[in-house]
Formats: structure tokens, C-alpha cells, sequence
């Protein structure tokens, strides 16, 4: 935490920009990015999203804090992202350290560095960034170095980058960025008093920032947790997750980051609601992110025209776990499609389930001219296995949707399934055969074409900590892959439709590895610094992830313990383990949980048991409001868009 | 519809930025400026914008052109003015003129030659005016340069039409436009080679003039002026 302003690494960067790819990911200057004066800051945030700038940038939870922070005069706020492996390279070679994008900051300089995880799969571009920062990779070793907090959804359970950070926050960022703002302030302000494990205290005391370090973790004979208890007074027994409230008043991103650097998203999003209570068993952000807060249709209408003025942006994206069950969706797509009709906006809606959807909507999206593909998320191939997980689409609201859609014009439909959902067999996946060919069949009959496509996308399920999955087996890397296999067969097999069905699949390797660090505990962390070590970096990316290597390092990280990677993934829990994030509140009551994972089971043995979204029927008591003291906020509001007066 | 040309400079970081990033800039900050842009038919419509003789990435440059096509008639200058409000800071608007009024012919072939500033990181000037004389008094230099279809070699010595090694270690250089394209890359690959300049100096590039080429004067004239 540096006193004077430090200075640009740029001038030292500059000379090898031209030896690295795309080097305009490392200069900065988006449009709406800011630049503020060192000097008249009181607390300094750099924040990172641990995946190449082209993945990271786009990123809204990044961008959201971003700007919410810079709004306050007192607080500075810039961005870094993973460096490519030849822009690491020159970094080592010159002593050039990890530097923010906005200002060419040095990262170790600054008072916190929050870190964004989505995935798990970022954790060693994390150790990366820290060591190329200069910051020690272990928090106990840190002395005036930056305060490293992790947040996003893979925080839930931190506990396998628990010796990495210095804390982690759960749940929405939007006001808790600025709660540990005013608690660094004051203590920067009396003169940073007891140093950082003073800081540390006051944040862990304030009840909403989990500090790893005051928590200690017994393990019994067996190998599995023993208890997780607090080891200073401060400390709560179990650290809260944040809920925004009445997301009307949060409408970021006002100011939306346009990069010169071609990204992954294009676009500029409106997240039209938070949480989902739909009740997939297997969806961690539907099980965290509750209770479902909508924004309203006005805010969502000024939002949008704000962002296609700030951004020259064409295409907006209306953003949720599953958009077309916002109360006003109808009115929403009528609006802006008149609102926009004749110019070059065009709008989409990811993210729809297969029974929200209907065709006017769809029609409203596509008003504009442009009608890409339409994507659903069936994600289990058989009835059974739909009922399992809690997803009750059925085949005839399928097969009727996507008739609709094909007699409409609609050429191309995707599908999204997972495999190695609790209690599946071979049979229930490769129902996904039988589906994708009466999907095409449908399709061809009331269409009258042939030139009918559907793509099958799947990948390996892994189960997540706070959800009703949380206690099930993961498929083996092999098992899954021979389902796979015959799946892609029996597609292919039939010539009838094999040419008419794409197969896209993820082999099950990566999704060990994310099944480990998902519901791992600190002895993981041994593995993480171990591949690090090794040279592990963008786990996320195919071409960069090395199994051998995980599987290698999982050997000699976790030697000792009694315990392995089989241990970590295949095993199914009981329902008296204590759990490495059980002292982590996500809200949801975990005897409904297990109650939840009981009635799968039941499903998979054919009891009919459905549980219904709580928006439209009575409360199922999974517990988040009375113990977070929130509540749904969905309208309808009655209102309507209004043209835009003339410019 | 109305044809504008534009002038536009690359400066400072955003020299890094490569031609597809600026003719993204370029669309988006049409779009924020409420330029009313006519539109390509077709079932991906897209606005109309011509970039021609478009500089590397890592080059800064202060002569770079493009042509806009407008659904209805506007002031240059207040295009000139909306444009620049809205594009990214290093992106700056230098010039608009309304092609009627301008010089007749495409922008294409009116940028016929470049005026490039080439700074010499680390040559001493001695050794830098050394390497320009040998590389004059020769009449074709060979050169190598990995493309997209593969390792080619050609001349860069006869698209130079002038170039000295002035104070310091910058050089001036005018290179014509043609087939194969001599990028200035090529011309300090040449004097690497044959001038004996040091294998390992880098080079900072500024394109200064884009235009139709004087050969007597050795001249690069203002493709945006007045039509005759």
C-alpha cells in the first residue's frame, strides 16, 4: 500500500508491445474507462477478472464495480486481467510487475485487490497474477501488500484458495465494495493501526467479509471435516452472504466499457432481473442468487437506450438465469422492438427456458431483421432424469416449441443437456438421440424443408457447493466419456438425421478438475500452487489445460492427507459431513436441501415429486428470506415503454 | 448519398490498436454520434465506410483515411465535430471534406504514397546514415517477410523514393504504394541487412502524409483537397 503515486510501467512496457499478440489488450483506454488523480484517493481497488482481457472485459460483475466505486471521489478503481503466457514472458525477462490497464499501475501498489471469480478454473491465473504483482502467493506471508479478497460465484466456497486470499465476499458486490471502502478509510485515516491483521479483524467483524485465516479446520480419521471454528472473538460463526435490494436504484452499468480489443461479447447487456427460483437442482447461481429481484420494465428501457448512446453498441442483450420469466417480458420485447424498429438495434434474449418461451416473443426479438439461432437448455435427455433435476420441461413443450419456431421461419435450434446427473444410466442419455431426431423430424414436417439443423451441446455435470447436489457423486472421467461416445454414435448412426444433428461435446477431464476445486477444502490449495508451479495457467482454455498435470500435482498436493481426488469427486456425502463451506451462508437452509436431494432420489425411483417456482405458488421454505431478511420484488408494474421523443 | 472523407489520427497507445479494432471504433462511435449512415442491403446490413492504405498495428499515424457513406446530406464540419466528441481518446478526427468537392478518383488511388517518420530506438546516428547510403546505392534489396500464404521475398529498395537519416536517429522516409505492399518493416529489414543497421533496434513509426505522389518534388500531396 504505496504512500506516492507509483509510477506508469508503461514507458518500460511500451518498447515490447510489438513482440507480443494483440498488444492492445494491455494499453487500455476504453471508451467510459476513467482515470483518476493517485494522490486524491483515500482507498486504491484494483480489481481482476483472472481470464484474458477479451473473456475479462466484457465481464458486468467487473465493470458494475468498477464504476460504482469511481463514482465515490474519495475511492480509485482500475482493472487487470490475466496476461497471455508471451506477455508474461516479457514481463519476467524486464522485471516489469502485473500492472493495471487504466494507468499502468504497478498491482502491488494499490490498498485491495478484488479478484472476480465466475469459474474455479481461474485460481492459478490468480496465483500468477499475485507472483507477477510481486505479492507473496500465500496471505500469512503478506505484509503492506495489497488486501486480496475474492469474490463472484465461486466464492461460495473459497476454502481451496483459503491460504491465497486475505478474505472473500459473498453475494452481490454493489454496496459491500463500498462497506470495506469506509472500514479500510477509517483505518488508513487513524494511521493503519496494528497493521494487516488489525484491518483483517475489523473487516471479519463487520460480519460480512469471511478472513480465512481467523477460521481454524479440524479434520477426523476418516479424512472429512471435523469442525471449522473461529479462532478470534471477532470472527461470526457463519459469514453472510449480500443480497441487493430493489436493483431500480443500482442501474449499472450507466458508463459501459467499450474496448478497442475485439471480445468475447459484443454487445452491451442489461441484466433485466437477479435469482432464479425455478429450483434446478443442479444450478448453483439459482441456488445462491436468491430471491429473484426484478428491475422494472421503465429501468430496463432507460437502461437499454442509455447503453446504445454510451456504447454505439448494435446489439443489446436482455441478461438473467432465465429471461423470458421476467413479469413484464412481453411488454419489455414489444417496447424496445418499436422503439428501435428501423434502425440497426437489434435485441436478443439468452437464457430461455423452453416453457416461458412462445413465438411472439420470438418474433418481437427478431424484429429487427436478424434471427439467429434459438438455444434451450432441456439439460437432461430423458423424462426421468428431467425430474431429477428438478426441470420440468417436458417432451411435448419441446417438441411444440420448436415446431412453432420452425413453422415460423426458424431454421436452426441448439440444445444444452448435461451428462452425469445423479442416478443417470446410459439409456436416459442417449434419449438425447431419440429427442434431437423427433426435434428434426417435427421440424422438417411443418416446415416442409429439409435444410432443418439442431445442434446438441453437452457437457460432464459437476455438483456445487450450496445446492441440493452438493452431497452426489460426480461421474468418472472415463464413464463419462464412453456415454458420450455412444451417443455421438447413435446420432451419427441413423442416416436419416445424422447430417441434420450436430454434436458438441466437453470431454470429462476439465470437468474433474472443476468438480475438485468446486467442492474442495484448503487441502486443495496444495494443488492449486503445486500446478501453478508447474506452469498451469488458463485452465479454462482447452489448449492450455493439462490433466496429467492436475492429476499429477493432485497426487503429490494431497499426499498425507489420507485423503485424493476420487475422495473429493466421486464420493457421495452423508448427510452428517460437515462440508468445507458449511460455515459460508448462502441463506438456503440446508435441511431443505438435503430434504430436496432426497425428493430427486425419490423422482429417480418414478414418485412424482415437483417443486414449483415460489414467484407463482406458496413459499417451499428453502429458507433464503426469512434468514437474509429479503423478498421477491417482481412486478408486473402495469407500466409501458414509451417511444423516445426525437433527438 | 453523400460521400464523406475522413482524416483521422493514430496517436499515442492507441497505435497498438490493429485495422480491424479502428474500423470497429469507427462504426461504433458513427452509431453514438447519430451520423445518419446509409447501410449496405442485404440481410446483415451493414454501414458504409471505406477505409483505404490502412497502417500496421504499432504504427502511429497522423494521416490515415476513410470514407463515409450518409443517408442524407450533412455539414462536414458538424460531422467533423460529433465524430470527434465521441471517439476514443488517440483516435482524433483531423479532416473532414465532402468528396464532390474533393479531389476526383477513389481514396484508393489518391493514396499513392506515404511519409513515414521511423525513430531508431538505440542506433547511434552515425550508424544509421551509414545504413541509409549503402541501402540508396543499391539498386534491389531482397527482403523476407512471413505472410498469410507463406514465406515471400521480394524487392524493397524500388518503393523508396526518398529517405534520410535526419538529426538524432530518425529517418525520413517515402515509400510509394504498390504490389507486393513495402511496408517501412521491410525497409528497416533491408537496412538490417544490407545497411548493417543493428540486428536488434526497434523502430517507432509515424505515417506524417498519405497521398497522391510527386515524383519530381518527391512530395506527398493532400488527397482531401479542393477539387479543381
Amino acid at each position: 500500500m504505496s504512500v506516492s503515486a507509483p509510477e506508469s510501467v508503461f514507458p518500460r512496457l511500451e518498447p515490447h508491445l510489438l513482440t507480443v499478440s494483440k498488444p492492445i489488450q494491455y494499453v487500455g483506454g476504453e471508451l467510459n474507462s476513467v482515470q483518476k488523480p493517485w494522490d486524491e484517493a483515500e482507498v486504491r481497488w484494483v480489481l481482476m477478472y483472472p481470464d484474458a482481457y477479451e473473456v475479462g472485459l466484457p465481464n458486468q460483475g467487473v465493470q458494475i464495480l468498477y464504476e460504482v466505486l469511481n463514482e465515490r471521489p474519495w475511492i480509485l478503481a482500475e482493472r487487470t486481467y490475466a496476461v497471455w503466457p508471451d506477455m508474461e514472458e516479457v514481463l519476467r525477462e524486464q522485471g516489469i510487475p502485473q500492472f493495471t490497464v487504466d494507468a499502468h499501475r504497478p498491482v502491488g501498489a494499490f490498498d485491495l485487490f478484488g479478484i472476480s471469480f465466475s469459474t474455479e478454473l481461474g485460481y492459478t491465473n490468480m496465483l500468477n497474477a499475485l507472483d507477477l504483482a510481486g505479492i507473496p502467493i500465500h496471505a500469512v506471508d503478506r505484509d503492506t501488500h495489497p488486501l486480496v479478497i475474492a469474490g463472484g460465484h465461486a466464492a461460495f466456497n473459497p476454502e481451496p484458495i483459503a491460504d491465497f486470499v486475505d478474505a472473500a465476499v459473498l453475494g452481490d458486490g454493489e454496496e459491500v465494495v463500498l462497506k470495506i471502502s469506509d472500514v479500510v478509510r477509517e483505518w488508513k485515516g487513524e494511521g493503519s493501526p496494528g497493521g494487516r491483521v488489525e484491518i483483517l479483524r475489523r473487516l471479519a467483524a463487520s460480519g460480512t467479509v469471511y478472513v480465512p485465516r481467523f477460521y481454524d479446520v479440524e479434520y477426523d480419521d476418516s479424512g472429512a471435516i471435523a469442525s471449522v471454528v473461529p479462532n478470534v472473538p471477532d470472527a461470526p460463526e457463519r459469514v453472510r452472504k449480500h443480497t441487493l435490494m430493489d436493483l431500480d436504484q443500482w442501474p449499472y452499468p450507466r458508463n459501459p466499457l467499450v474496448p478497442l480489443a475485439e471480445t468475447v461479447h459484443e454487445r452491451f447487456s442489461v441484466e433485466i432481473f437477479r435469482g432464479c427460483t425455478r429450483g434446478c437442482r443442479f444450478c448453483q447461481a439459482g441456488m445462491i442468487t436468491r430471491p429473484v429481484r426484478e428491475r422494472s420494465i421503465t429501468t430496463i428501457g432507460d437502461m437499454v437506450e442509455n447503453g446504445i448512446q454510451k456504447t454505439g453498441f448494435e446489439e443489446v442483450g436482455l441478461l438473467s438465469l432465465s429471461s423470458a420469466d421476467h413479469t413484464e417480458i412481453g411488454d419489455v420485447a414489444t417496447g424496445l422492438a418499436d422503439r428501435y424498429e428501423g434502425s440497426n438495434v437489434s435485441l436478443s434474449l439468452p437464457s430461455t427456458r423452453v416453457d416461458a418461451f412462445n413465438i411472439t416473443l420470438a418474433n418481437e426479438f427478431s424484429r429487427n431483421g436478424r434471427r439467429s439461432g434459438l438455444t434451450f437448455a432441456p439439460e437432461g435427455g430423458s423424462e426421468r432424469m428431467r425430474k431429477v433435476i428438478n426441470k420440468m420441461v417436458t417432451e411435448e413443450d419441446l417438441i411444440r416449441t420448436v415446431a412453432a419456431a420452425y413453422s415460423h421461419g426458424w431454421r436452426q435450434v441448439k440444445l444444452y443437456f448435461m451428462c452425469g446427473l445423479p442416478t443417470e444410466t446410459d439409456e436416459d442419455v442417449l434419449q438425447i438421440a431419440e429427442l434431437a431426431k423427433k426435434v428434426i423430424a417435427t421440424g422438417r414436417e411443418v416446415s416442409g424443408r429439409n435444410d432443418i439443423r439442431c445442434t446438441v451441446s453437452i457437457g460432464g455435470f459437476v455438483p456445487k457447493p450450496h445446492t441440493p447436489f452438493q452431497w452426489a457423486s460426480q461421474l468418472d472421467v472415463e464413464t463419462t466419456d464412453e456415454r458420450l461416445r455412444q451417443l455421438r454414435e447413435t446420432v451419427r448412426a441413423d442416416k436419416r438425421f445424422g447430417r441434420a444433428i450436430g454434436f458438441r461435446y466437453h470431454d470429462g477431464q476439465p470437468g474433474i478438475i472443476e468438480g475438485l476445486l468446486s467442492r474442495g477444502d484448503r487441502r486443495v490449495g496444495r494443488v492449486i500452487e503445486a500446478v501453478w508451479r508447474d506452469g498451469g495457467r488458463f485452465d479454462g482454455w482447452s489448449e492450455h489445460f493439462s490433466y496429467d498435470r492436475w492429476i499429477a500435482s493432485a497426487a503429490s498436493g494431497l499426499a498425507g492427507t489420507g485423503v485424493d481426488l476420487d475422495w473429493y469427486t466421486l464420493r457421495e456425502r452423508e448427510y452428517d459431513e460437515v462440508l468445507p463451506w458449511d460455515h459460508l451462508d448462502s441463506g438456503l437452509d440446508k435441511d431443505w436441501m438435503w430434504a430436496d436431494w432426497e425428493d430427486a432420489l425419490a423422482a429417480a425411483r418414478g414418485e412424482d415429486i415437483e417443486v414449483e417456482d415460489c414467484r407463482w405458488t406458496p413459499c417451499y421454505d428453502c429458507g433464503v428470506c426469512p434468514e437474509m431478511g429479503t423478498e421477491i420484488q417482481v412486478g408486473p408494474t402495469g407500466q409501458k415503454l414509451l417511444p423516445l421523443s426525437v433527438v | 448519398m453523400q460521400r464523406l472523407r475522413l482524416r483521422y489520427a493514430k496517436r499515442g497507445r492507441l497505435r497498438f490498436t490493429s485495422h480491424r479494432d479502428v474500423s470497429r471504433a469507427i462504426e461504433r462511435a458513427v452509431a453514438r454520434a447519430g451520423v445518419p449512415m446509409a447501410y449496405s442491403s442485404g440481410f446483415h446490413p451493414h454501414p458504409r465506410i471505406s477505409y483505404a492504405g490502412a497502417s500496421p498495428t504499432g504504427a502511429a499515424s497522423e494521416a490515415e483515411y476513410v470514407e463515409l457513406g450518409l443517408a442524407e446530406q450533412r455539414d462536414p464540419e458538424e460531422v467533423r465535430r460529433a465524430l470527434d466528441g465521441v471517439l476514443p481518446h488517440g483516435l482524433d478526427l483531423v479532416a473532414v471534406v465532402d468528396s464532390a468537392e474533393s479531389l476526383p478518383g477513389s481514396l484508393s488511388d489518391l493514396l499513392q504514397a506515404s511519409r513515414w517518420r521511423v525513430d531508431l530506438v538505440g542506433v547511434d546516428e552515425a550508424a544509421a546514415a551509414s545504413a541509409v547510403e549503402r541501402f540508396l546505392a543499391t539498386e534491389s534489396v531482397e527482403v523476407e517477410r512471413m505472410t498469410k500464404k507463406g514465406l515471400r521475398t521480394f524487392d524493397c529498395r524500388a518503393a523508396v523514393v526518398t529517405m534520410s537519416a535526419g538529426s538524432g536517429s530518425g529517418l525520413d522516409l517515402l515509400l510509394e504504394h504498390g504490389t507486393p505492399a513495402v511496408r517501412p518493416d521491410d525497409v528497416l529489414t533491408g537496412l538490417r541487412e544490407l545497411g548493417g543497421l543493428p540486428g536488434e533496434s526497434t523502430a517507432l513509426l509515424t505515417r506524417l502524409a498519405q497521398g497522391p505522389l510527386d515524383r519530381e518534388a518527391a512530395e506527398v500531396g493532400d488527397p482531401l483537397a479542393k477539387r479543381e
